[in-house]
């Protein structure tokens, strides 16, 4: 696993209070992990801090997986 | 009853938005910050207020990242202006300042301060309303446009934002004497008086205090409401 896989999973399991063995990259924070709308947005707050980088609301709405999310800050983390 | 507390309410130097600033302050409000277009207006007497000077009508273009660099738990929308003019001689111009100042601008702010409030899970938003947006005022097709707007606004906000402890209402204001109703003439005061049941202008206070009570934990199962303050003016 990457480290920013690692970082992206531990924020997933902390912010939803998920175990970690049930997120698998393609889980869907809404569907699969029982996140509501908002918490969407509060993970990607955190990822922001976490990555120190800047996720503009278009490309946040495409963030629905932890794959998305790993895919998107491996390419635009500082 | 605000210990520990910080306020932002915008429009701090007109008569409502002193007398809220004064009321939260002393109410032992821990920091009180507030917006003004002109930095030179603020009266002396305001001196535990942080202001901004901020121009709303080109909000969208400001970084408010930098300007609000701060997290607050009640956030009070009040600054407002109105331009007055019956509808076959309203300017376009007139229209859309009033639009953007009284409406659009909230869209920036609560942008900026809700996410905020999601993360520390706990706001208290209210937007200063009129009485007339729900009664309608002939002269005031932009202003009471406006005001009207705000009222889904709260709904609909209030609704998605329930489940992170944040409340969203609004305070509708009747006649109140201040800086917007001077502009008045004595004929028109007296024309206001006849229809007012309780016969006297509402004082700023009334609108701060009902604020507060919102703010307050008395208020913390009231969402997506409007509170009237108008002595009777109109019953909604």
């Amino acid at each position: 696993m990457s480290d920013i896989e690692e970082r992206v999973k531990k924020i997933v399991v902390e912010h939803l209070g998920v175990e970690e063995t049930k997120i698998q990259s393609d889980s869907k924070f809404i569907d699969d992990l029982g996140a509501d709308s908002l918490d969407t947005v509060e993970l990607v707050m955190a990822f922001e801090e976490e990555f120190g980088c800047e996720i503009p609301d278009d490309a946040a709405e495409k963030i629905v997986t932890l794959k998305d999310a790993v895919t998107y800050l491996s390419a635009n983390s500082n | 009853m605000f210990k520990n507390k910080k306020l932002l309410v915008t429009g701090g130097t007109g008569t409502i938005g002193s007398s809220i600033c004064d009321y939260f302050n002393k109410n032992e409000c821990d920091e009180i910050y507030s917006t003004t277009t002109n930095l030179s207006k603020v009266n002396t007497n305001l001196d535990y207020v942080k202001f901004t000077e901020l121009d709303l009508n080109n909000i969208k273009n400001l970084n408010l990242e930098k300007i609000f660099d701060y997290d607050i738990d009640y956030l009070i929308l009040n600054a407002g202006l109105n331009k007055d003019n019956i509808f076959l001689r309203m300017s376009s111009d007139d229209w859309s300042s009033v639009i953007n100042v009284n409406l659009n601008s909230s869209f920036y702010l609560l942008k900026h301060f809700t996410k905020k409030m999601v993360k520390k899970r706990f706001g208290r938003i209210i937007f200063i309303s009129s009485v007339v947006a729900h009664t309608g005022n002939p002269g005031q097709v932009n202003y009471t446009a406006s005001k009207a707007a705000i009222s889904g606004m709260v709904k609909s906000l209030a609704l998605e934002l329930s489940t992170r402890n944040i409340t969203v209402n609004s305070v509708a204001p009747g006649f109140i004497q201040s800086n917007m109703t001077d502009k008045l003439n004595e004929d028109q005061k007296i024309a206001i008086l006849d229809r007012i049941p309780m016969k006297k202008l509402g004082d700023s206070y009334d609108i701060a205090k009902a604020v507060g009570f919102l703010c307050s934990e008395n208020a913390s199962y009231i969402t997506g409401q409007t509170l009237h303050v108008n002595g009777g003016l109109a019953l909604i």
